[in-house]
């Protein structure tokens, strides 16, 4: 016997199998918008400055930049951020989502040091550290709190 | 002038995300999330007035963003950033009912610090 999905929507509760979509959906959002505004930020640096604000330049300048392939890549990314975002908040507290993704500023951080070798001061450490922690702390409370119909 | 867009770029995003997680959690969560069953979600959520509402806020923070970028470098604006976080946390506490709690709180000004000093 097949359960009717429309009540298995209402419940109000995080069950088990949403718990493991919101892991996966919360690694999706965290790592699509740091990685997308990265690529995204390096593309744009390649097509350079904006030289007018009159209309036909600003169009001429949003092509040039779709050109790109970097900025094509994060602004995907980007919208696969806003798609997952969207999704998560369905079931999922929006001070939950919105203080556990604040780790992509610790991961976008670490990843600068790690990989492109960036020099991180002791007081941005001190703040990928206080990030994480505060995000570890939050991580452990219920991802959902409220009633699924206010 | 500056104050004003700062207060458009944080306030739009936050006002955004609250239109928008109330009315994702009114629409609910697709019952799988498989082809077809998100792709009814996605036409759902287009038709979702909250979720409209949410798109003119993200698009008043994101033309002003555009705007303070013009005027100036923007890591100035990093405080209003991080207390963007508990504002909109407070916010979700009352005007969404979320419950948060101690702990929750208490990882929410570890994070409002932490990013105040990375970005």
């Amino acid at each position: 016997m097949r359960v009717p999905v429309k009540i298995a929507v209402r419940i109000p509760v995080i069950d088990s199998a949403l718990a493991g979509k919101t892991k996966i959906l919360l690694a999706i959002v965290i790592v699509s918008n740091s990685i997308g505004n990265v690529v995204l930020s390096y593309g744009m640096r390649a097509v350079g400055d904006i030289s007018s604000y009159s209309p036909a330049s600003l169009v001429s300048s949003a092509i040039a930049a779709f050109a790109n392939p970097w900025v094509l890549l994060g602004t995907t990314l980007l919208v696969l951020f806003f798609a997952a975002h969207t999704l998560l908040l369905t079931w999922a507290d929006l001070s939950y989502v919105l203080l556990v993704t604040s780790c992509g500023y610790a991961l976008v951080a670490a990843l600068g040091a790690i990989i492109l070798d960036e020099s991180i001061s002791p007081l941005r450490w001190c703040g990928i550290a206080l990030v994480s922690c505060g995000v570890a702390l939050v991580a452990s409370t219920p991802a959902s709190t409220s009633e699924g119909r206010p | 002038m500056t104050a004003f867009l700062l207060m458009l770029v944080v306030g739009g995003g936050v006002v955004g995300d609250l239109l928008k997680a109330h009315g994702m959690r009114l629409q609910g969560a697709p019952p799988t999330l498989g082809p077809t069953a998100l792709a009814r979600f996605g036409i759902a959520t287009i038709r979702n007035a909250w979720f409209l509402l949410a798109l003119v806020a993200y698009a008043i923070s994101f033309f002003g963003f555009m705007a303070l970028l013009s005027i100036r470098d923007v890591s100035f604006a990093v405080p209003a950033t991080a207390l963007g976080y508990a504002l909109e946390t407070l916010l979700a506490r009352l005007f969404l009912h979320e419950q948060v709690s101690l702990r929750r709180w208490a990882g929410a000004a570890l994070v409002v610090a932490g990013v105040a000093l990375l970005a």
